[in-house]
């Protein structure tokens, strides 16, 4: 077997993933050696996320390595830099909390990392079974991370659902790719969409498709593979559940772009169908199922169903302002999200964290300014102009008119109305309710991510819009 | 020249310079509130003295956009374009006329929360002005939509009893409606290739996409109009509204209704418009017969007052789709005049309730022998809204009339029906409030006028009168673009409809 790695150098595209996991080992043996190493660990790992995010930025080196396993392009730079800002700031909103959430241990910062390299990984996968170990990889430190909170039952039920399930779709996603293995002889994503293209429209490539999808459609918790996503949520440690919500579904979601895009391009018109599909069920069901929601974290799982439904509408349009409107519409998302989760995680009463939406009442009166910040992101998740969340719905919306799609867009923007329930339900009850609860101090890291992310979303249009929309144009343009 | 350059900008955002002056006063004690109330109130009387330096630089003859700002934006395709024509700038003025006004009531009746409250104006002003000032399809759609988070939390923090389902009926309503005129203009972008409305209005779409761009358009602006039978969500949300939230629904929000209709339905879907104008005629005609009579029963002044609201925008409609100078003039200043009385009647209604503290039609009566000057200012907005000649309500009235009675008498019969019913929910409202014998004890300490809501009333009911004997400032200023939309929609006609058909 010859190998295209002749010099350190022609190592370069895969920097980022070679730092972050001598990183990891090296904080895992920090964390064995050193006694009561957990709280300084997890500023080691944020700077470690941060460190290599700005390694991703501004090392351009592309290309494939690994004998066509491992791919760097802009589209997987991209995706990268928005995995590894969602860790670092899922880190950082862990800090004030950790001792009350029972994660205070230095496992959680390496798992979160060894997660993070994961999803590198899958950002950047070209094989099948490079796919594969970054998703076990990932899903494996997920299942971990879920039950960290060792004395809680609720902990261990989420970790436990969650392996289970994952583990299903892990074993989906094996039989499709083993199926298209199978009937194209390739492993390769490049390689397979050259031997569909010049082969026969064959059923077991169409079968392994679908399972690769279904396999896919679990991780970004796509209706009707979401069953776990709102137990998971709610019984994860909650700054647990702000990673879950928001790194993994990016990866998730540029993998299944790559896959669809680079390996099953020839069979577009097979694949739409099950991403309208995908997307319609997550945007209808999330808009509906939200309402019924008392817990602020379970709301926010079928927030996240919805989320991936729309911005699967713009990967059903399949084209370049489709898949542009995808990669903005996860870097908007994963703002929104971790702004949501700094304000629940900074809300801490004499009875504990808020867990029910009716634990906000009168937030506008005893903590203005985190209403404030929360209401804006409620706002923008609505899909409410001049917020960012708007301007992420317009892409996908804009690709699906492109693309002649008026019916899922018609059903989409429909249920972008019907969600809007629930969201100004948590509106309402901070801003038209009697205050009940005084909270505690919010910490000031909490406030820092608060104020960055308000910021973001409401100043959109002027300071990021302009150039999230020319990096979203680069990176896509990887794909035609 | 920066200045005549940058007008429409400076009005835009001025606003919301404001609000961050207001969100950073320190404190919260009194002298504080005082102070945001006068950031407020001074952001916009500038607002208002710039709108009408506009007004004056604006050149009357000529029906192009003028103050034109167009920079590209966001990825080429959102670009920030601005610019007024004859039917746009007097809505502008029109708001920023109201908003010191709005401001002003509010001075000692919002008690709690005056920051979140001046905020929450300011930053309405700025989306509503953009509406009318912007260029770019987006961006309208962004202040169009924009303007949902501050009422929304108008209405359910500072509103009555029932705030909380008004404020989600308000919501839901504008918002479902809203979303599918999005997607319209993402089709129009993918057919013309711009969101510059001065391209689109010049690009013919295909006929048969323009009866889905109109039904996507129509059930955004009828649901905001609104038109019978989409006005459910309004009678509550101008009940449980405070009053300046109530003022600035039906005076201007309601208008972005009407323009939506005049700025794009017409010019740019003209065979369309032309296809569903008789739906027009039939549901404008039911609002004005229906609503006027539901007015009549109605227990509650503002509810009554919102009733006939619904009512006088049919008459709005109706003029808009007759697609005649007079029509087109008329249903504009019909939308202007009513955004000026509609505003003093929900004022006058506020004067009442800050004092009782209720809306109950039967809570008062004979309030002429405490409350003089009170029952003289309620009688000129109460003869102005039914149109009586001398106000302003009746000019644009008379002309939707006269345009609407070339082309269909019976519409016109049954507009005309609409016309005394308001005559008679009104009057029989104004006998129950202000006569009959003061005999309820609450109301024999109540107290009339005080300076500043003379104030607040004096430019309304001089507006009312003057436009009432005097429409020509309106009116010439309109000429130049109603004109060039009415010769373009009637060339449409024309070719669409058979000959005698338009004559008749």
């Amino acid at each position: 077997m010859n190998s295209d790695l002749n010099s350190f150098a022609s190592l370069a595209p895969a920097y980022p993933e070679l730092l972050l996991a001598i990183g990891a080992l090296a904080l895992l043996m920090a964390g064995v050696f050193l006694k009561d190493a957990g709280a300084r660990l997890v500023g080691v790992g944020i700077g470690m996320l941060l460190a290599v995010m700005v390694l991703v930025v501004i090392q351009p080196a592309t290309g494939v390595l690994f004998n066509g396993g491992f791919i760097q392009d802009d589209f997987a730079r991209y995706m990268k830099a928005l995995v590894l800002a969602g860790s670092a700031l899922a880190l950082v909103l862990s800090v004030s909390n950790a001792v009350d959430n029972g994660i205070a241990k230095f496992e959680y910062s390496v798992l979160v990392v060894l997660a993070t390299l994961g999803m590198m990984v899958m950002v950047s996968a070209n094989d099948l079974m490079v796919l594969y170990i970054g998703i076990e990889l990932q899903a494996l430190s997920l299942y971990i991370l879920a039950a960290m909170s060792r004395k809680s039952a609720r902990s261990t039920e989420a970790g436990l659902k969650y392996f289970v399930l994952g583990a299903l779709s892990s074993g989906m996603l094996l039989y499709g790719a083993s199926l298209v293995y199978g009937f194209t002889g390739q492993t390769q994503l490049d390689k397979i969409a050259e031997v569909i293209l010049l082969s026969e429209r064959s059923v077991g490539v169409i079968f392994g498709l679908a399972f690769l999808l279904a396999g896919l459609a679990f991780k970004i918790s796509a209706v009707p593979f979401h069953m776990w996503t709102p137990d998971v949520y709610e019984g994860a440690p909650t700054p647990v559940t702000a990673f879950f919500a928001t790194a993994p579904k990016v990866a998730a979601m540029a993998l299944l772009v790559r896959l669809v895009m680079d390996s099953f391009e020839p069979l577009a018109r097979d694949w739409q169908q099950i991403v309208i599909f995908l997307s319609i069920a997550s945007m209808v069901l999330a808009a509906f199922a939200g309402i019924g929601q008392k817990n602020i974290v379970r709301m926010i799982a079928y927030s996240a169903i919805g989320h991936m439904g729309f911005a699967l509408v713009g990967l059903s349009a399949g084209n370049l302002v489709g898949i542009e409107g995808v990669a903005i519409y996860m870097a908007i998302y994963l703002t929104m999200n971790i702004g949501l989760f700094a304000c629940i995680l900074s809300l801490k009463s004499n009875n504990g964290y808020v867990r029910d939406i009716s634990d906000l009442s009168g937030l506008a009166q005893t903590r203005p300014y985190v209403a404030a910040v929360m209401a804006i992101m409620l706002f923008s998740l609505i899909g409410l102009p001049p917020l960012a969340g708007f301007f992420a719905k317009w892409h996908v919306f804009l690709a699906a008119i492109e693309a002649q799609l008026f019916v899922l867009a018609v059903i989409g923007v429909l249920a972008s109305a019907v969600s809007a329930f629930y969201y100004l339900r948590v509106v309402k009850t901070m801003y038209f309710d009697k205050p009940e609860h005084e909270f505690a101090p919010v910490p000031g890291e909490l406030k820092f991510v608060m104020g960055i992310t308000g910021f973001l979303v409401v100043t959109y249009y002027l300071t990021v819009g302009r150039p999230l929309v020319d990096l979203a144009n680069t990176a896509s343009g990887s794909f035609f | 020249m920066i200045i005549s350059a940058n007008i429409l900008t400076i009005l835009t955002f001025l606003p919301l310079l404001g609000a961050l002056f207001v969100l950073i006063v320190p404190g919260n004690d009194e002298l504080a509130l005082n102070n945001m109330r006068r950031i407020a109130l001074v952001t916009t009387a500038i607002t208002f003295v710039f709108s009408l330096v506009m007004w004056a630089m604006f050149d009357p003859a000529s029906a192009e956009f003028q103050f034109v700002q167009d920079y590209a934006w966001m990825g080429d395709v959102i670009g920030y374009r601005m610019g007024v024509d004859g039917i746009s700038i007097l809505f502008i003025v029109l708001t920023a006329f109201l908003m010191p006004l709005c401001i002003l009531s509010a001075w000692g009746s919002v008690k709690n929360r005056v920051r979140e409250y001046m905020i929450a104006f300011l930053m309405l002003e700025t989306l509503m002005i953009g509406v009318f000032a912007t260029l770019d399809l987006a961006m309208f759609y962004v202040f169009f939509e924009g303007g949902l988070i501050p009422m929304f939390l108008i209405i359910g923090i500072w509103g009555g009893k029932k705030r909380v389902q008004a404020s989600y009926k308000f919501f839901f309503y504008t918002f479902a409606g809203s979303v599918l005129m999005l997607l319209a203009m993402m089709a129009m972008y993918w057919y013309a290739g711009t969101l510059d409305i001065r391209v689109l209005l010049k690009t013919d779409f295909p006929v048969d996409m323009q009866y889905w761009l109109w039904l996507a358009f129509f059930a955004s602006f009828a649901v905001k109009l609104p038109m019978w039978p989409f006005h459910r969500w309004l009678p509550e949300a101008h009940v449980e509204a405070p009053t300046a939230g109530s003022v600035v629904l039906a005076a201007i929000l309601l208008k972005m209704g009407g323009y939506g209709f005049l700025r794009f339905s017409l010019p740019m879907f003209p065979d369309a418009s032309i296809y569903f104008t008789n739906f027009v005629y039939v549901l404008s005609v039911a609002a004005i017969i229906i609503t006027s009579i539901i007015a009549l029963v109605q227990e509650d002044i503002k509810k009554l007052i919102a009733y006939s609201s619904v009512a006088h925008m049919g008459f709005v409609t109706i003029g808009i789709f007759v697609g005649n100078v007079y029509g087109v003039q008329g249903a504009i200043f019909q939308m202007l005049s009513h955004g000026i009385i509609s505003a003093a009647l929900f004022l006058s209604v506020g004067v009442i309730y800050d004092r009782m503290h209720t809306r109950e039609i039967s809570a008062y009566g004979g309030l002429v022998e405490r409350m003089p000057r009170y029952a003289f200012v309620f009688m000129v907005f109460t003869m102005a809204n039914i149109g009586l000649p001398g106000t302003s309500g009746f000019i644009g009235e008379f002309l939707i009339l006269f345009g609407i009675f070339q082309i269909n008498t019976w519409v016109a019969f049954g507009a005309l029906l609409g016309v005394i019913l308001s005559a008679a929910y009104a009057l029989w409202l104004y006998r129950r409030v202000i006569f009959g014998a003061l005999e309820k004890e609450a109301l024999k300490a109540i107290l009339d006028l005080d300076k500043r809501e003379i104030a607040v009333m004096a430019p309304l009911i001089i507006l009312t009168i003057f436009f009432g004997f005097y429409p020509a400032p309106i009116l010439d200023a309109t000429a130049a673009s109603v004109d060039a939309l009415v010769n373009q929609y009637q060339g449409v006609m024309s070719m669409v409809l058979p000959v005698d058909a338009v004559t008749n």
